[in-house]
C-alpha cells in the first residue's frame, strides 16, 4: 500500500495553478474589445490626472478667444458688415475752433501716454471652439472630464463602502442585526430613487462633495443586495468554518477570509456604478443642483450648451457629448469585459 | 390569497414607518431651520420666534413627529412655503400633466420594446444582433440631456414641426399638440435600455429545457419564440414595469423641465431649489407608499400570469 501512495515529502512540485485574478486578467488579455476600452479608460485617467496636477486645461477659465469661437476646422466667422452710416468724402472740416474740448485734447493725450496698455489679441479660433465668454472649449471639455469622472469614481467608492460593510454585516451576521439592516434597505429601495437624491439634494445643499455624498447615499442599496447574498453563501463554507474552528475573530473572517471571495462581485458592481453615477452627476449639474458655477463639469456644459444651439453655436454640444459618450461607451464595454472575465460561468 | 395579502400589508406598516422617521428626522437634523427658509433674509427674531410658535418648532420632538404624522394620514401638508399654495392642491393640479405625458411614454415603450426584442432574440448572435447590441451600448453612453436639447432644437426649433414647449388646459390639446415630441423623444432614448433588457430576458428562456422540447417536437422557431418564450418572459418584463412604474410620477422631471410642463417632477425640483420642505416631504412620503402597493400589485399578478408561484 505504501508502496502506491506517494510520501508527501518526494511528491513532485506541482505546477500551482494561476489565481483568481491573474486567470481574470489572462481572460481580459483575449478579449480584444475590452483590451480597446482599458487603453482608452487609462487615456481618460491619464489625462484627468495631468488636469488635476494642473499640467493640461489648468487656464480654463482664461477668456482666449473672441465669444463664440469657431473651432479651427471652420475657419474664423466673417467680419459682420454694419456699415449704416456712410463714410464721409471730401477734406476733413477743422473743428478746433468751434470744439470746446479741444484745447485739452493734448493735455489728455500726454495723461493717456502715462498709462501703459498692452493689446490683448483674443484668438479668432479655437481647437474645439469657444464659448460665449471666449473660453477654450478643449480645456474646458478636458476639465470637465476631471470633475464628472472624479464625482463618478468618488460617489462609486463611497457606495460601495456602505454597500459593502452593511451587506457583509448583514449577511454574515444575520438575526436580529440582519432583519434591522433588511429594514434600512427597504425603507431606502421604497423610496423612488429620484426623490431620495432630491431630498438629501434639498437638505445638504450644493457643491462637488455634496454630490459626491448624496449619490452614494442614494446609491448603495444594490451593492448591499449583492454583498449580502455572497457573504450568506460563504458564511458557512468549509474555509470559514476551519477559520473558526483555528480561532480566527469574527472581524477577520468577515473582511480577511470572505471579502477576497466576493470582491470580483463588488468590483463589477462598482464598475456598473462609476457609469450611472457619472450620468447623474451631469443631470444634477445640468438642473444647477450639482457643482458650483465657478467650476465646470460635463453638466454645466450641457446646460451652456442647451442655450448656444439656438444661436447656431453647436460645438460646446458635441465636445461635451464625444467626450462624455467615448469614456462611457469605454467604460460600459470594459465592465462587460470585466464580468466576462471575473465569472466565467456567466458566459 | 387575502391571507397573503393582508399580511403584505401587515409588513408594509414597518417599512413605511421607516420612510417617514427617514425623512423626518433628514430635514430636521440636516435641513436649514424652517424658520428661517420661512422668514428670509429680513425677518426680524421676533417674527422667527413668531413662526417657530406657529409650526410647533419649539415643541419636544416627540410632539413635532406627531404632528408630522397627523399631516400625513389626513391629507393636511398646509401651505406651501414658497409658495403658499396648498400642498394637496399642488398635488391635484401638477399629477395629470405628469400622467398626460408619462402613462403614453411607458405604454409605447413596452409595445414596442416587446416585438424588437424579439426580433433581435430570434437573429440572436448575427451580425445584425451584434451591431443593435454596439448601437444600443453607445446611444446609451450620451446623456438624456443631449438627446432632448438636440430634439428640442431639430424638431421643435429648426424643423418646426412641433410647438418648442408649452401646455394648455385642454387634455385633448395637450395629448394631441404639446405632449407630442416629448413623448416621441422620451420614447427614443428609452427604448434602447428596454430592448437590452428584453432581449436579455427571451435569451434567457430560450436556454431552458421546455424550448429544447418544442424544437424537438418539430416546432417552427418562430411559433416557439410566439406562443412559449413570451409568455413565460412576460413575468420578468411584469417585474421590470412594476420597478419602473413609481417613477411614472416624477420620474419625466427632466422632460417637464424643458418643455415647460407643469407637471410634479417639475414641481419637485422647484420645492428643492427653494428649499420648499413640506412638498418633498408629501411627494417622498406618498411616492413611497405608492411604490409598496405597486410592488404588492405586482406580486398579486404574477400569481395570475404564472399558476406555478406560489404566494408565501
Amino acid at each position: 500500500m505504501s508502496a502506491i501512495l506517494p510520501t508527501p515529502g518526494d511528491a513532485a512540485p506541482t505546477t500551482r495553478s494561476p489565481g483568481v485574478w491573474r486567470s481574470a486578467w489572462m481572460r481580459l488579455r483575449q478579449d480584444r474589445v475590452g483590451m480597446v476600452s482599458l487603453a482608452v479608460v487609462c487615456a481618460f485617467v491619464l489625462l484627468i490626472l495631468a488636469s488635476a496636477l494642473g499640467l493640461v486645461a489648468g487656464d480654463w477659465q482664461r477668456e482666449i478667444g473672441v465669444p463664440y469661437a469657431p473651432p479651427t476646422m471652420l475657419g474664423p466667422d466673417r467680419a459682420q458688415t454694419q456699415q449704416i452710416i456712410e463714410t464721409p468724402k471730401g477734406p476733413p472740416i477743422d473743428l478746433s475752433d468751434v470744439d470746446p474740448l479741444a484745447p485739452r485734447y493734448a493735455e489728455w493725450k500726454e495723461r493717456a501716454a502715462k498709462f501703459q496698455t498692452t493689446e490683448i489679441h483674443k484668438a479668432d479660433t479655437l481647437p474645439l471652439g469657444g464659448d460665449r465668454l471666449g473660453r477654450n472649449v478643449l480645456a474646458k471639455a478636458i476639465k470637465g472630464a476631471q470633475i464628472s469622472i472624479f464625482v463618478g469614481v468618488f460617489a462609486a467608492l463611497l457606495a460601495t463602502l456602505i454597500g459593502t460593510v452593511l451587506g457583509a454585516v448583514g449577511g454574515y451576521a444575520g438575526g436580529r442585526t440582519g432583519d434591522f439592516l433588511e429594514w434600512v434597505y427597504n425603507v431606502f429601495t421604497s423610496i423612488p430613487d429620484i426623490l431620495l437624491i432630491f431630498a438629501f439634494a434639498a437638505v445638504f445643499g450644493r457643491g462637488i462633495e455634496t454630490v459626491v455624498l448624496i449619490l452614494g447615499l442614494a446609491g448603495w442599496t444594490g451593492m448591499y443586495r449583492q454583498v449580502r447574498a455572497e457573504y450568506m453563501k460563504h458564511r458557512t463554507r468549509e474555509y470559514v468554518r476551519a477559520a473558526e474552528a483555528i480561532g480566527v475573530s469574527h472581524l477577520a473572517r468577515m473582511f480577511v477570509h470572505i471579502l477576497p471571495n466576493a470582491s470580483h462581485v463588488i468590483l463589477v458592481r462598482l464598475s456598473l456604478l462609476v457609469v450611472g453615477f457619472i450620468k447623474a452627476e451631469v443631470i444634477l449639474s445640468f438642473l444647477g443642483l450639482g457643482v458650483p458655477v465657478e467650476q465646470v463639469s460635463w453638466g454645466t456644459m450641457l446646460a451652456e450648451a442647451n442655450v448656444e444651439l439656438i444661436l447656431g453655436k453647436w460645438w460646446q454640444l458635441a465636445a461635451a457629448t464625444a467626450f462624455m459618450a467615448t469614456f462611457v461607451t469605454a467604460f460600459s464595454l470594459l465592465t462587460d469585459a470585466l464580468r466576462d472575465a471575473l465569472d466565467p460561468k456567466l458566459r | 390569497m387575502t391571507a397573503y395579502i393582508v399580511r403584505r400589508i401587515w409588513q408594509m406598516i414597518p417599512t413605511l414607518a421607516g420612510v417617514i422617521l427617514f425623512v423626518f428626522f433628514l430635514f430636521k437634523y440636516f435641513g436649514g431651520d424652517p424658520a428661517e427658509i420661512l422668514g428670509g433674509l429680513l425677518a426680524t427674531p421676533e417674527q422667527i420666534e413668531a413662526i417657530r410658535e406657529q409650526l410647533g418648532l419649539n415643541r419636544p420632538v416627540l410632539d413635532q413627529l406627531w404632528i408630522f404624522l397627523k399631516q400625513i394620514v389626513t391629507f393636511d401638508w398646509g401651505r406651501s412655503w414658497a409658495t403658499s399654495e396648498a400642498v394637496r392642491n399642488i398635488f391635484a393640479t401638477r399629477l395629470p400633466a405628469t400622467l398626460t405625458v408619462m402613462l403614453p411614454i411607458l405604454g409605447l415603450e413596452v409595445a414596442l420594446a416587446i416585438p424588437l426584442a424579439l426580433g433581435v432574440a430570434y437573429v440572436r448572435g448575427t451580425l445584425t444582433d451584434r451591431a443593435i447590441m454596439v448601437l444600443t451600448t453607445v446611444a446609451l453612453s450620451i446623456s438624456f440631456l443631449v438627446y432632448v436639447i438636440v430634439g428640442q432644437w431639430l424638431f421643435g426649433f429648426y424643423l418646426g414641426w412641433f410647438p418648442v414647449q408649452g401646455w394648455s388646459d385642454s387634455f385633448v390639446v395637450n395629448l394631441t399638440r404639446y405632449a407630442v415630441l416629448p413623448i416621441l423623444l422620451a420614447v427614443m432614448v428609452g427604448l434602447a435600455p428596454q430592448l437590452r433588457l428584453y432581449r436579455s430576458f427571451f435569451l434567457d428562456e430560450i436556454g431552458h429545457d421546455y424550448v429544447r422540447t418544442a424544437r424537438a417536437k418539430g416546432l417552427t422557431e418562430k411559433r416557439i419564440l410566439l406562443k412559449h418564450v413570451l409568455r413565460n418572459a412576460m413575468i420578468p418584463i411584469l417585474t421590470n414595469v412594476a420597478i419602473v412604474l413609481p417613477g411614472v410620477f416624477v420620474g419625466s422631471f427632466l422632460i417637464e423641465v424643458f418643455f415647460s410642463i407643469p407637471g410634479l417632477g417639475r414641481e419637485v425640483l422647484l420645492a428643492v431649489n427653494r428649499s420648499d420642505y413640506p412638498v418633498i416631504q408629501a411627494v417622498t412620503i406618498y411616492l413611497a407608499a405608492l411604490t409598496m402597493v405597486i410592488n404588492l400589485i405586482a406580486d398579486v399578478l404574477y400569481k395570475i400570469v404564472d399558476p406555478r408561484v406560489v404566494l408565501k
